[in-house]
């Protein structure tokens, strides 16, 4: 009991990043019908930003929290800036392009932030310092630590401020304006260009979060570390229903129940792509607009 | 005198090699309602959709208050004061029937005069103010129209183009639309009005235009046009 109970916990905190992720790319399917597959190269650019930005700060002798804090925000706000840039360079001349076309640049994209990275910070993994207190409380037999419930409570703030945003703002009902009918939006008065670009902005930056986040629980990073958790946020966002901001919560919560009870039903963890890949098959088979996803809506 | 609120000076547009306007003049003086008829294909649509900036003129010029607006974004025509009542509604299923609305005030800078305008929309369409947290794609079709109408109304144009708004409606929604249109222009929003329905429009409006095949092939005040055995055999039906 007390093992289901740990996992649990520890499936929150990991479904809580995958979650963050997995916004991203279900946000960008939502009104570009990009899957913008070098998302998950961003989360891993939000990391060594959070790598150099948390040493800059340490250096400088601040209080803990007030590192963790100010890094979180360069490494949201670097990567936001990043996102526009790409979507600016690479998305924005496609616009009118067939969407394989967008598709086949996300990857390139996606290879050119892997190898960018790699060729200028080198192979090396690297490890951020732990910036959150690491303080663990035990209750029944059960161990939360500290670290876990910052993870799991930012996650959910965040998720929590981003759904507000596109439910209850302007911006919110540009989006999803967008999403159902790009033609019709700029003649309301809105610039569509920049709602776009906001949106990878948005988009970007929570998934940076999730970065800082996670590098606080698993520290080491590396060149490659987007390409797996990439792959997983995505499968999160289309086992929730891809274009469908509470699909993606429930799909990344989904995910890292799938990782951390893996090795405690089967042999090995090194069956959870194996098992999170038939999750994908099998919702894609039942409910091909995933858990939470809505049948195209017609138009009339 | 005046200048014309609205001028469009020989104007070309093309998709691919298909030229949809050749070459159209025509003025909107302030006031009124100004109705371009036409069979399907004529350019009616295309017309306004180079106005809005949704298409790219090939060549000519559209001139709203002394400003040029074929090179701006159809987000700044808005801004300009410009509201277009897209062909087929265009309304935001997804949205609900207030977020339509609101939607439609996003680049107001006169955001304390937008209760008013709010009240002034529900005492034209009280039916969408019983609907305002309903999902927009719940509407019927009439409603979907009235909303369409509405949300431009929301913009605050100084001039409303209508593509089309009789399209798909019953005979009385038609005739309530029209009213609608009506009562609009007398408070003080000039529209270029779209339609098949050449009879309905020439009834409501001062003047007229006939298109055909991207040209203007008549004008003239709207009872004359109406009167004329040219448009009574081609577009009333003799």
């Amino acid at each position: 009991m007390a093992v289901i109970l740990q996992q649990t916990l520890n499936g929150l905190q990991l479904g809580s990043v995958y979650a963050l992720i997995a916004l991203g790319y279900t946000m960008v399917y939502g009104i570009l019908r990009l899957i913008n597959f070098a998302h998950g190269d961003i989360f891993m650019i939000a990391c060594y930003i959070g790598f150099f930005a948390s040493g800059a700060f340490l250096a400088r002798h601040l209080p803990t929290w007030a590192v963790f804090a100010s890094t979180l925000l360069t490494s949201m706000v670097l990567t936001a800036l990043l996102a526009m840039l790409i979507e600016r360079s690479a998305y924005k001349p496609l616009r009118y392009a067939p969407r394989v076309s967008a598709v086949i640049t996300a990857l390139g994209v996606g290879l050119f932030l892997e190898h960018f990275t790699l060729a200028t910070l080198g192979p090396a993994p690297r490890a951020i310092p732990p910036l959150l207190p690491a303080a663990n409380y035990n209750m029944g037999g059960l161990t939360i630590s500290s670290l876990q419930l910052m993870i799991i409570v930012i996650s959910i703030i965040l998720m929590l401020l981003l759904d507000t945003v596109v439910q209850k703002t302007m911006t919110g009902m540009a989006m999803r304006a967008i999403s159902f009918d790009k033609t019709v939006v700029p003649l309301m008065g809105v610039p569509v260009d920049r709602i776009i670009s906001l949106t990878f902005a948005i988009g970007s930056a929570v998934a940076a979060a999730g970065g800082i986040l996670y590098s606080q629980a698993y520290p080491i990073i590396n060149p490659y570390m987007g390409v797996r958790i990439g792959w997983w946020a995505f499968i999160a966002a289309v086992v929730g229903g891809i274009g469908n901001i509470r699909g993606a919560m429930l799909g990344g919560y989904i995910l890292g129940f799938v990782e951390v009870f893996t090795p405690t039903i089967l042999p090995s963890s090194t069956y959870r792509d194996f098992v999170a890949f038939t999750i994908l098959l099998a919702v894609l088979i039942v409910r091909p607009t995933g858990i939470l996803g809505r049948v195209a809506a017609q138009k009339v | 005198m005046a200048e014309p609120l609205l001028s469009i000076r020989d104007l070309h547009v093309s998709y691919g090699n298909i030229k949809a306007v050749r070459g159209i003049s025509l003025d909107v003086e302030e006031g009124q309602i100004v109705t371009l008829i036409g069979a399907n294909g004529a350019g009616k649509s295309t017309t306004l959709r180079a106005i809005s900036g949704l298409v790219r003129p090939s060549a000519g010029s559209v001139v709203f208050r002394g400003m040029e607006l074929s090179k701006l974004a159809p987000h700044r025509v808005v801004e300009a004061g410009i509201a277009h009542v897209p062909e087929g509604r265009g309304i935001f299923a997804n949205l609900t029937v207030y977020e339509n609305l609101k939607l439609a005030t996003y680049s107001r800078k006169d955001r304390d005069r937008i209760p008013a305008d709010e009240e002034r929309v529900f005492a034209l369409f009280p039916r969408l103010k019983e609907r305002l947290s309903q999902m927009a794609g719940t509407l019927s079709g009439g409603e979907q129209q009235m909303l369409a109408v509405a949300r431009a109304l929301m913009t605050r144009g100084r001039i409303m183009l209508l593509d089309e708004p009789s399209m798909g409606l019953s005979p009385i929604l038609v005739q309530e639309i029209f009213k609608v249109i009506a009562e609009i222009n007398e408070a003080g929003t000039t529209i270029l009005l779209v339609e098949q329905n050449a009879n309905m429009a020439l009834k409501v409006a001062h003047h007229g235009y006939v298109l055909q095949t991207g040209e203007i092939v008549l004008a003239g005040a709207a009872e004359d046009l109406a009167s004329d055995p040219r448009v009574r055999e081609a577009y009333l039906g003799g």
